[in-house]
This record gives C-alpha cells, sequence and structure tokens, in this order.
C-alpha cells in the first residue's frame, strides 16, 4: 500500500480531519470572499446594461450560479451518501449532513431570483418552465432529506436512512428533470430559455465565472465549517473533543 | 405461519409467501380496503365542488384530478405495507428468514398494489365518467393507472421503510415520496391528454412500462436496506 493511500485514510477519521476541514475552510473562505467581490464588480458596475433586458438582467450573476451549485452540490452529496453505505464510513455521512443546508440555500436563492428575474423579463414571477419546476422538485428532496435526518433520533440511523433517500432521489433526478421538460413541451413551449438569449459579452462572461468560482468555494468553506460542528457535536463525548473543548474528562 | 417454518431461501417461494401472507392479513380486514376507495371518490368528488361544474373544464382537469388523487390514496394506504408487522416485531422475524429479503419484500409490496392500485384502477372509469371522458379515454386513465400505480407502490415501499418507528411519519412520507411520484403523475396524466388530442398514448404508456420495470428491479432492494436499516 502507498503513503497516499494511507493519508487519504488518515482523514477518514474525524479526529484527524477535524484540523484539516479548519484550514480548508479558512482556504477557500478567503478567495470566496474576493473572487464575489470581483464579480459583483464586474457585473454590477462595470457590464454594460442590456440593451432588451435593461439593468434587470444582472440577477443571472448570482441567480445561474447558484443554479449550478444546487444541482451539484445535489450529486455530491449524493456521492458522499454513496461512501458513507459502502464503506460504513461516519465521516462521509457528516459531510453530505453538512452539505444538505447549503444545497437547499442555494436552491432556494436560484427560486428566488428567478422569480424576480421573471417579472421584469416575462413579465410573471413563476412560469411552469421545465427548469423552474424542476429546481422547485429539488428544493422539496432537500428539504426531505433534511427532514428525514431532523425525524430521526438515533444519529446513525439518520446517516443511513437519508443516505439510502439521497440516492433514490439521485437516480430520480434526471428522471424528473425529463418528464418535466418533456411534459412542458407538451403543453406549451417555453417561452423564453436562456439558451435562446443573444450571445453573452466577454464581461458578463467574465463575472458569471467569477460568481460561480465565488458559489463554489464559499459552499466549500460553509460546508467545512458545518462539518467540524457536526463532528464536535456527534464525537462531543471522545476525549480527543474533549481536549480540544478544554474540559477534563 | 412464522418465517422460520419456510424451509431454505429461494427467492420465488419467499415471494409467493410474503403475497399468500399479505393478501390474507388485507382480506381479513376488508373494511380497510374499502376506506381507501372511499377516500378516493371523496377526494375526486370535491374537486367539481371546488371549481365549478362547466363540462369543458371538468373534461379539461380530468385526467389531473384523478391521477392526483390516485397519488394520495397510495400515499395513505402506504403506512399498511410494514407498520403493522414493525410494530409487532414481525418484520424482524421476516428480516431473519433464509429468503432473500428483498424478495420478501417484493411479495408484500405485490399484495400491497393487489389491494390498494389495482382496485382503485378498476373503480376509477366509473368516477371518470363523471367529468365527460370519452370511451377511449376511459381506457387509457385505466390503462396509465394499471401501469403506474405498481411503481407507486414500489416507490412508497421505499418511503415507507425509511419513516417506520418514525413520530412526524405520515406527513415526513408524503414529503419524501411525493417528488419522486412526479414522473408517473406527468406521464399517467398525459397518456389521456395524448389520446385526447389524437397523438397516441404510446410513447406516455411505454415510459410508465419503462418506469415500473426499472423500479420493479431497484426498489425491492433499496426497500430492503431501509427496512434494514429500521430493524437496526
Amino acid at each position: 500500500m502507498s503513503s497516499h493511500l494511507i493519508n487519504w485514510f488518515r482523514f477518514a477519521s474525524p479526529a484527524s480531519f477535524f484540523p484539516l476541514a479548519g484550514r480548508i475552510a479558512r482556504w477557500f473562505a478567503v478567495p470566496a470572499g474576493l473572487l464575489g467581490a470581483a464579480g459583483l464588480w464586474l457585473g454590477l458596475v462595470v457590464a454594460p446594461t442590456d440593451a432588451q433586458q435593461g439593468d434587470a438582467y444582472r440577477i443571472i450573476f448570482i441567480h445561474v450560479p447558484a443554479a449550478w451549485m444546487s444541482m451539484f452540490i445535489y450529486l455530491v452529496m449524493a456521492g458522499w451518501c454513496a461512501m458513507s453505505l459502502t464503506f460504513n464510513a461516519r465521516l462521509s455521512a457528516m459531510m453530505a449532513q453538512a452539505l444538505a443546508p447549503t444545497g437547499a440555500l442555494f436552491t432556494l436563492i436560484a427560486l428566488c431570483t428567478g422569480a424576480l428575474w421573471g417579472r421584469p423579463a416575462w413579465g410573471t414571477y413563476w412560469a411552469w418552465d421545465a427548469r423552474m419546476t424542476s429546481e422547485l422538485i429539488l428544493l422539496f428532496l432537500y428539504l426531505g432529506f433534511l427532514a428525514l435526518r431532523q425525524a430521526i433520533e438515533d444519529p446513525r440511523r439518520a446517516d443511513r436512512a437519508s443516505a439510502v433517500l439521497a440516492l433514490v432521489g439521485a437516480v430520480n433526478v434526471p428522471i424528473i428533470y425529463f418528464s418535466v421538460r418533456w411534459w412542458n413541451t407538451l403543453h406549451q413551449g417555453a417561452s423564453v430559455s436562456l439558451t435562446a438569449a443573444p450571445k453573452m459579452a466577454a464581461i458578463m462572461l467574465m463575472a458569471m465565472l467569477l460568481m460561480t468560482f465565488a458559489a463554489w468555494f464559499y459552499a466549500i468553506a460553509v460546508t467545512m465549517v458545518r462539518a467540524r460542528a457536526i463532528i464536535l457535536e456527534r464525537e462531543r463525548r471522545t476525549a480527543w473533543a474533549g481536549t480540544l473543548a478544554g474540559v477534563v474528562q | 405461519m412464522t418465517a422460520v417454518a419456510l424451509g431454505n431461501g429461494a427467492v420465488w417461494p419467499g415471494i409467493a409467501w410474503a403475497l399468500r401472507r399479505d393478501l390474507r392479513l388485507a382480506l381479513r380486514s376488508k373494511s380497510e380496503l374499502g376506506v381507501q376507495l372511499l377516500f378516493y371518490a371523496i377526494v375526486v368528488t370535491l374537486f367539481p365542488l371546488g371549481v365549478g361544474t362547466e363540462p369543458a373544464l371538468l373534461r379539461a382537469l380530468a385526467p389531473g384530478i384523478l391521477w392526483v388523487a390516485a397519488l394520495l390514496a397510495s400515499l395513505l394506504s402506504l403506512p399498511r405495507l410494514f407498520a403493522a408487522d414493525f410494530a409487532d416485531g414481525t418484520l424482524e422475524q421476516i428480516a431473519l428468514s433464509p429468503h432473500p429479503l428483498p424478495a420478501l419484500i417484493s411479495g408484500k409490496i405485490a399484495a400491497h398494489w393487489l389491494t390498494s392500485g389495482a382496485p382503485l384502477t378498476l373503480v376509477s372509469p366509473l368516477l371518470a365518467l363523471q367529468f365527460g371522458l370519452s370511451g377511449t379515454e376511459l381506457g387509457f386513465l385505466a390503462l396509465g393507472l394499471l401501469l403506474g400505480t405498481p411503481t407507486l407502490s414500489l416507490l412508497g415501499a421505499v418511503g415507507a421503510a425509511l419513516t417506520l418507528g418514525l413520530r412526524a411519519g405520515g406527513a415526513l412520507l408524503a414529503l419524501l415520496i411525493l417528488p419522486l411520484y412526479v414522473p408517473i403523475l406527468i406521464f399517467g396524466a398525459g397518456a389521456v391528454e395524448a389520446v385526447h388530442s389524437g397523438l397516441g398514448a404510446g410513447a406516455e404508456l411505454s415510459l410508465l412500462s419503462a418506469a415500473l420495470l426499472a423500479a420493479i428491479v431497484g426498489a425491492p432492494f433499496a426497500a430492503a436496506a431501509a427496512v434494514r436499516i429500521a430493524l437496526d
């Protein structure tokens, strides 16, 4: 076995992952803030006003990264859940638990900003567009995951039950997406679609990319902070957590 | 009828045993089955009272109403799958039997469908008649329900097993399972709509069948995993 592998397994233990999570959180929090500030400055100040939509289009600098992250985080969460079930690793389940609220938050942000953008752009807060509907169902999937965890008192049972749910959900997400898209095309064509939008100016694309990386780094940093809190809460009876808190056991 | 007296573990005898046992139990409490059908009929009846009796409107809403009511009726009957067996310890004995747990659970799901989805499919044309659907549309509604309701039972079994013994069980089950029912609702109601618009329902029925086959392959294993988690 190479030392490379051993190093990875070392961090599968909550006790050795705890300080690493703290360092990762710091490494990603600062770039997230800087990238976010640069992206907002480019997007809100530098980027020109859109000829058709006016200034309202600037919501996409929040909206699109949030929508991407909402779907991506669900996949990552399902991946951790699969690892927690196959290797029976506590830390994997803790990571999934730490990711879920951030994923739900991004889904909610994507839905709210989408509604606020839809009002000036399409004249309505809500249309039963395929993307919007599947995003709403994704929010329900996140909330179901969180509610199931909340309802189960034993953390290990909660880990495994929510992992099964996340995996069943992950199999269903593409089916739901395509069914909703197909249902939508049956009833009415999408009135406006992102892909049909005029080609984006380079500066807008730059702002969007900066905001995407900011959202990504923010998600990593926040997840690590939350994972540390979860580790401390669940390992509070162990010796290392006791010494960390300065409590004499 | 204990699970211990079953002999060597095998898939088909396991399915047959669980199916027979659950069917017998269900047929001994017939009133419960009747209540579920009444629930379906009442939910369907409430819609005209709410939206008015304009025939064109009712005809347009009918597939959706009948399917949403079927989803709710399925949801309502799901706790029956495992809850009683879990409460009196039978489920633990079933899990200890030499037969594979996914096979036993498949039998339970089949019995659940035969006592919930199947009767519902049979009465649905009668209820749909009140909404002015044509003869062919009634047929395709029933055909869609015939292909779709087993999938509801299969997916629902996973949710029912995950929420076993939890306090907020019922409402939580709805939150977990209804989003997963969305594709079935879309294809099922879409089939009737497609027949009405003259497109033919071949695509929808194929997709419902595909979902059913995928659920038959996957759901018993997920439900078995969830049952084992609940029994730990």
